[in-house]
């Protein structure tokens, strides 16, 4: 039986493939007349086909690791139904995202220096004294362009109504960017005949964007400066991306222990040659590992002086360490008053309204509103920590009160999004799912954000957590230039 | 070329070649089996033995059955002596390169590891084993040619040659040690068997046709032990690896002290009359081989390795 569009409902939400009364949108007509000639076991099929690609082409995350067994890779779970966006509109939404991270990027260096921020009144004091991903290490520090957040990955959703909002910024070591790149080499394998109906823009100049990027960090001009990338190594959850920007970028992917800072503080790695002098380091190790000398001292991952040879300006490293104290769900609330303050301008993409459980006023608020909204802390990542208030039970309520009770700045609260859904291939058939977007912005002396990003969905009907270590997949994205639409 | 990468390089190389070689031994043990008369087999003990497992092996089971040596050899994932778990580890070395290895090798590993694992049940069945072995065998000598014929010929090939054929020397001399161990008691009717042992030593390296080509010889234990030590032109005998070794090392910077060292192994390999060594005394040959084979290992560690200090212990 082929799919029949008029049994597919996603009531209340945004669905971005087929509209309101019914039909597709513009932009989705092809894939939606094309997904209608399929059935069910032609459906099934080519989902098999991606599943199978995925395993050969061992495209995987880490889930967790055991002492005998190794590291614990999990299928990437993949979804072969493509999002599509039109390139107008996310024309604009890349627009959002520049202008976001510039303010950052100017927040953060101000932070390190004179604080005119916190001078002006816009920025809290309090907030910062009390944030954790701030450095005192990393006070008056001067990285080239007065950049500290080269790579970061925005999270957008759409509302209800089909409007983009920044749902928070990751500038400390985001990932997802080489699944981005692999969805898209799997629906060319299994999904070719679309390709024909629509040219979506390609995206995978990233790597050797990226690569320039880190480039313009190095302290000695050369056409070539020896880039690495910094892996914690083969059971950390990314680690198959290290290994894939290394090769795609055709740098060395290196370990805290193939590197060493000597005498004259310069970075050096360990080759059959002998020690070999490195440039830049696109680091995916959390700053607090990055250097046993300068934070923690039992960290086997880093590099012991590596700090002092970024101070001295012998090597460039990205994201720079103390960038992830804008990468801090409080920080995130006050993006829209940054932009004002640094750039006088309004923000392009607005923030999802937020709460902060650290003034008192809201700290009750929020306490009796639990039930319906949802309240994540400051710090954390891929979706640990939080609750979504509509999903959750009084006891899971009542546990997490406690929590908040004794860290109110650690807690921000948002109301419970209607996240926009995209058909998924469900047990042979289409259902709506809820999705993200997270494209990545490179900065350094110029800009450049990803052609879309990265799709996740949340493959349990009715979820809203997309994050893959908690049972989401992904799907490819495509922006559709104008005259396809 | 990093440290690190040179040894994950060299041992994933000697772990597929470890699996490749574990297929061949219980392939042919099976066959030799099937040709020797009853009450004269060797049974399946002796390939514990070369794989030096024999505590880990009694550890787990109770006698040397067949179905226990199959399954230790082919699938114990906790036994780290079986197919598998060297196919698992060639990958965990794999993957810790997999920026610097083609990628189509790198998902042949990885397809061999989860079909050899999937189809485990048919390889532990006496009428599936032949072909589940065969498909290993294929997938390492098809993970070697691919690597061949896609990776650029340079610092990190020669660790992967030198990886391979050090591993491949080893094995060639442990099933020699082992499976030159007179199978059959006295001086007895029985001689006429014994051709049948040593054809089954060739077919364990797959050595029979090309010792006939080179040899022209009927199978006696002279020529075949002369031919497994000695040829240069048979790629799995023992002075060859030692001189596909010597080729690899040669290119590579500060390489006089290992070139040195193996030498000393082509030497003695040449100049040892194996063709007339009795049991015990092949068997302290190989000892003394083995023993120097390690001293190998250890000079192209300090070399280009990684400090000790900055390794993670990996078995050898």
């Amino acid at each position: 039986m082929p799919i029949d569009w008029k049994q597919y409902r996603s009531e209340g939400f945004y669905d971005e493939i087929i509209g309101p009364r019914g039909g597709p949108r513009r932009s989705a007509r092809h894939l939606a007349r094309h997904l209608a000639q399929m059935d069910a076991a032609e459906l099934t099929a080519r989902q098999a086909a991606a599943d199978l690609a995925i395993t050969e082409m061992g495209i995987t995350f880490t889930v967790y690791c055991d002492e005998s067994g190794g590291a614990i890779d999990r299928a990437w779970p993949f979804d072969i139904i493509p999002r599509i966006i039109p390139e107008s509109e996310w024309r604009r939404v890349e627009e959002g995202l520049k202008q976001r991270v510039t303010a950052l990027n100017l927040f953060i260096d101000d932070l390190y220096h004179e604080q005119k921020v916190v001078r002006d009144g816009v920025f809290p004091e309090a907030v910062l004294k009390s944030s954790s991903n701030f450095r005192p290490q990393c006070v008056g520090v001067n990285p080239p362009y007065g950049v500290w957040a080269h790579i970061c990955g925005s999270d957008l959703v759409r509302d209800a109504d089909g409007t983009f909002y920044v749902l928070e910024d990751n500038l400390r070591v985001p990932s997802g960017v080489s699944y981005m790149l692999e969805n898209r080499l799997v629906t060319k394998r299994v999904f070719p005949e679309l390709f024909e109906d629509y040219a979506p823009l390609p995206v995978d100049d990233y790597p050797s964007q990226l690569f320039d990027t880190l480039a313009t960090l190095s302290p000695r001009p050369a056409d070539y400066p020896e880039v690495v990338v910094l892996t914690p190594g083969i059971y950390n959850s990314a680690y198959f991306e290290h290994a894939y920007l290394a090769q795609q970028m055709g740098c060395e992917l290196v370990e805290g222990r193939d590197l060493f800072v000597d005498d004259d503080d310069c970075v050096y790695m360990r080759t059959v040659d002998g020690p070999a002098r490195v440039d830049v380091i696109y680091r995916r190790v959390d700053d607090l590992f990055l250097d046993p000398e300068a934070f923690r001292p039992d960290s086997m991952l880093g590099v012991p002086g590596l700090l002092r040879a970024w101070k001295a300006g012998n090597v460039g490293l990205a994201n720079a360490p103390g960038a992830g104290v804008a990468d801090d769900k409080v920080v995130y609330s006050y993006v829209p008053e940054l932009i004002r303050y640094y750039l006088d301008q309004d923000p392009v993409i607005p923030n999802v309204p937020t709460l902060r459980c650290m003034e008192p006023e809201v700290l009750k608020h929020v306490l009796t509103n639990l039930d319906t909204l949802v309240v994540k802390p400051a710090n954390e990542s891929g979706g640990y920590g939080m609750i979504v208030g509509p999903a959750s039970t009084q006891k899971e309520r009542e546990a997490f009160a406690v929590q908040l009770r004794k860290d109110p700045r650690n807690y921000i609260a948002q109301p419970t999004l209607r996240l926009s859904t995209v058909p998924t291939v469900v047990d042979s058939q289409v259902e709506p799912r809820h999705v993200d977007l997270r494209p990545f912005i490179l900065s350094a002396d110029r800009q450049y954000v990803t052609t879309g990003g990265l799709t996740r969905v949340a493959l349990r009907r009715g979820s809203l957590v997309v994050n893959s270590s908690q049972g989401g997949g992904s799907k490819d994205t495509w922006i559709v230039p104008q005259g396809e639409e | 070329m990093l440290s690190r990468v040179a040894e994950n390089i060299y041992w994933m190389a000697r772990y597929v070649e470890r699996a490749e070689n574990t297929a061949r031994v219980v392939m042919v043990n099976a066959n030799l089996l099937l040709d020797l008369p009853r009450g004269v087999a060797p049974g399946w003990e002796p390939l514990i033995w070369i794989t030096g497992s024999t505590e880990l092996f009694e550890a787990r089971y109770k006698s040397y059955g067949e179905r226990q040596v199959v399954k230790f050899l082919l699938g114990d994932e906790d036994s780290a002596c079986s197919i598998i778990s060297y196919l698992r580890q060639a990958r965990e070395n794999a993957r810790a390169i997999r920026d610097i290895i083609p990628r189509e090798s790198w998902e042949q590993l990885n397809a061999l590891v989860l079909g050899t694992r999937a189809s485990l049940q048919q390889g532990l069945t006496k009428g599936g084993r032949y072909a589940y072995l065969k498909s290993v065998i294929h997938g390492c000598q098809g993970l070697t040619g691919m690597l061949a014929g896609t990776m650029n010929h340079d610092q990190g090939y020669h660790f992967l040659r030198i990886g391979r054929n050090l591993e491949r020397a080893d094995m060639t001399t442990r099933i020699i040690d082992v499976r030159s161990a007179d199978l059959l008691p006295g001086e007895s009717e029985l001689r006429p068997f014994e051709t049948i042992q040593w054809v089954s030593v060739l077919k364990s390296l797959t050595a029979y046709q090309m010792y006939r080509r080179s040899r022209q010889l009927r199978v006696t234990r002279p020529d075949v032990l002369r031919f497994l030590f000695q040829s240069d032109e048979f790629p799995r005998a023992v002075y060859h690896c030692m001189e596909a070794v010597e080729a690899s090392i040669a290119p590579l910077p500060r390489s006089d002290s290992a070139l040195r060292l193996i030498g000393r192994i082509k030497r003695q390999i040449q100049e040892a009359d194996v063709g007339s060594l009795r049991q015990d005394d092949l068997h302290a040959y190989i000892d003394a081989l083995q023993l120097i084979f390690g001293d190998l290992h250890g000079e192209i560690a300090t070399t280009w390795f990684l400090p000790q200090a900055q390794v993670q212990t990996q078995s050898a």
